[in-house]
């Protein structure tokens, strides 16, 4: 066996070449990041205004600037179920497509020689056709009179007796569109495992479980945690499968965002239920930074 | 049975592969039908009506040609801001590190109906008109991050090694950059381009909350939704998807060949394959 150990130049950390500090970085980072500034951070500042506002004294569908904090409560006490489900269905989706997502990027990681970059390529290629489409497809694929609908029926496995317009279709279609965020990340990580680690547990009389569980699993919890994040985040603010695939009892909270924002025009409870959710967000996203630095985002 | 377990892992990423596709498949299929309700949903009969004439349906090719010239413009854009950070933070100390590397993740960690909600805010406080200019700079603004990370990825995996021959052998910086640096960094660059196309031609969600009455091919299909969809716009996501699936493997084989050739070099390219210790 090779004694040197084969080190991937992508890590983390910035490369050893000589880090200039001069004027130079200054202005590469300059457009993008200010671009970034004006157009992502502000536009956060003027969400908060906005969810604070008031109704204009005797004209409707008006807001001035306001502190109502009072919105907020009014939102969530309407609101809290669909936050609750939407929760409960990135929650599902999520720890689905890790159990889905596990066995591909295993595979693509350690068994597939030679096919290794096409299987990749394979993972991104339905995302080339059209979001929305790929979601509609699902409606035939579930349908009522569909395969899968009526063998799950003849097995009695189905409350509802059907699938589309139901929960299940909603969890299926977030699984199904974030899948490749949960296999990327996962490929990643798995692919940095020397596989002598997991021969060695094996030559330790480790069984195949063991040595999983042991060796591969752990060290392939840096990919679980990216993957975790990646699916959940946007399943979690999605309403194009709750609105496509489930029926008015499955609406999600990007479902009361929207609706609010773009046909109530009720622009301070819309605000305040995207802040709220966005700070449920961020709350994730520092608990990872805390535990790995953000050098590793990026 | 023995044979099953050894071979378990592969038959189920098989399997995960095969149901990637399956919705692709109807796709494509439903791209021939011709539908005997107004829903294009289950196959009837077949036809080639659609493809006979993609642009048959009022509203779909001008949507498509909106989408394509919007996701033209912001790619550029936002490709060039983009690599131009990755060289930075690959390249370059400055202070802010921390909050920089942050701004570039967050947008790529926000639920795309939260950012599309708080720019259409920022848009209505400054009664800034909406329509192509406020979607191509939302769609500017979530191309960048994922630029920064390709071209990032592509800059840290390169051989040091290889700029500093260029310039022992005298090579001013003008010229390692554009003799050595650039064409080493130019395969992340087009394929951070493709993506950042590809993510503006398919995005729907921020879109939608900043387009006012324009209308892209995402919202095309939105809107068809509701009525029933035509089976041109079948037809027309079939074309882009082969398009773009032929261009990324035209690609890997490209890049296949290419480290052939440095797996069994010339005695001249030899050092230059060397990996790196």
């Amino acid at each position: 066996m090779v004694a040197v150990v084969p080190t991937s130049g992508v890590s983390g950390a910035p490369a050893p070449v000589a880090q200039r500090s001069s004027r130079t970085g200054y202005l590469l980072l300059f457009p993008g990041i200010a671009w970034l500034a004006v157009f992502f951070a502000i536009p956060f500042v003027t969400l908060f205004l906005t969810s604070l506002q008031q109704p204009v004294p005797g004209k409707s569908g008006r807001y001035m600037f306001g502190l109502q904090f009072s919105n907020y409560s009014d939102a969530l006490a309407e609101y809290w179920p669909l936050f609750l489900r939407s929760f409960l269905y990135a929650g599902i989706a999520t720890l689905l497509a890790l159990a889905i997502a596990y066995p591909l990027a295993y595979f693509i990681a350690f068994r597939a020689g030679r096919w290794r970059s096409l299987m990749l390529v394979l993972v991104i290629a339905p995302s080339f056709a059209s979001f929305l489409l790929r979601t509609y497809a699902w409606k035939t694929i579930l349908s009522d009179e569909g395969f899968i609908t009526s063998t799950l029926n003849a097995l009695h496995l189905l409350p509802e007796g059907r699938i589309l317009n139901t929960g299940i279709a909603v969890v299926a279609g977030l699984t199904y569109n974030f899948l490749p965020f949960m296999i990327l990340p996962l490929y990643a990580a798995l692919e940095k495992i020397d596989p002598r680690l997991i021969e060695a547990a094996g030559d330790l009389y480790a069984s195949p479980i063991t040595a999983f569980r042991k060796v591969t699993w752990p060290l392939s919890l840096p990919g679980v945690v990216a993957g975790t994040l990646l699916t959940f985040i946007p399943a979690m603010g999605d309403y194009i499968n709750a609105a496509l695939l489930g029926s008015t009892g499955n609406r999600m909270i990007g479902n009361a965002i929207q609706i609010n924002f773009i046909q109530f025009r009720d622009y301070p409870t819309a605000s305040a239920l995207s802040f709220v959710l966005m700070a449920g967000i961020l709350v994730l996203v520092f608990t990872y930074i805390r535990r790995a630095g953000t050098e590793d985002l990026v | 049975m023995r044979w099953l377990r050894r071979n378990l892992v592969g038959i189920v990423a098989i399997a995960v592969l095969v149901y990637l596709f399956i919705p692709i498949a109807v796709i494509m299929v439903l791209s021939f039908n011709k539908p005997a309700g107004k829903y294009n949903l289950k196959f009837d009969e077949f036809s080639l009506e659609a493809w006979a004439n993609l642009c048959g349906v009022p509203g779909v090719c001008s949507s498509f040609v909106t989408s394509i010239q919007i996701g033209i413009v912001s790619t550029i854009v936002a490709t060039l801001l983009g690599t131009m950070i990755a060289f930075a933070l690959v390249r370059y100390r400055f202070r802010g590190r921390s909050t920089t590397n942050l701004l570039i993740f967050l947008p790529m960690a926000t639920p795309e109906v939260v950012m599309g909600a708080s720019l259409l805010a920022l848009f209505l406080n400054l009664r800034f008109p909406l329509g192509q200019i406020t979607v191509i700079i939302a769609h500017i603004m979530f191309i960048i991050s994922f630029v920064v990370v390709t071209v990032k990825a592509r800059l840290q995996g390169m051989d040091p090694r290889l700029e500093e021959a260029a310039r022992d052998l005298y090579a001013n910086p003008r010229a390692v950059f554009r003799y050595v640096t650039f064409p080493l960094v130019l395969p992340g660059i087009l394929g951070a381009a493709l993506l950042g196309f590809s993510l503006s031609f398919d995005d729907f969600i921020i879109s939608f909350f900043n387009a006012g009455t324009l209308v892209t091919f995402p919202i095309y299909i939105w809107g068809a939704a509701q009525r029933g969809i035509p089976v041109q716009v079948n037809a027309l996501a079939t074309i882009v998807f082969l398009v773009a699936l032929v261009i990324v493997l035209t690609a890997q084989y490209v890049n296949h060949r290419k480290r052939r050739a440095l797996d069994n070099p010339t005695p001249i390219a030899a050092d230059a394959a060397l990996p790196r210790s």
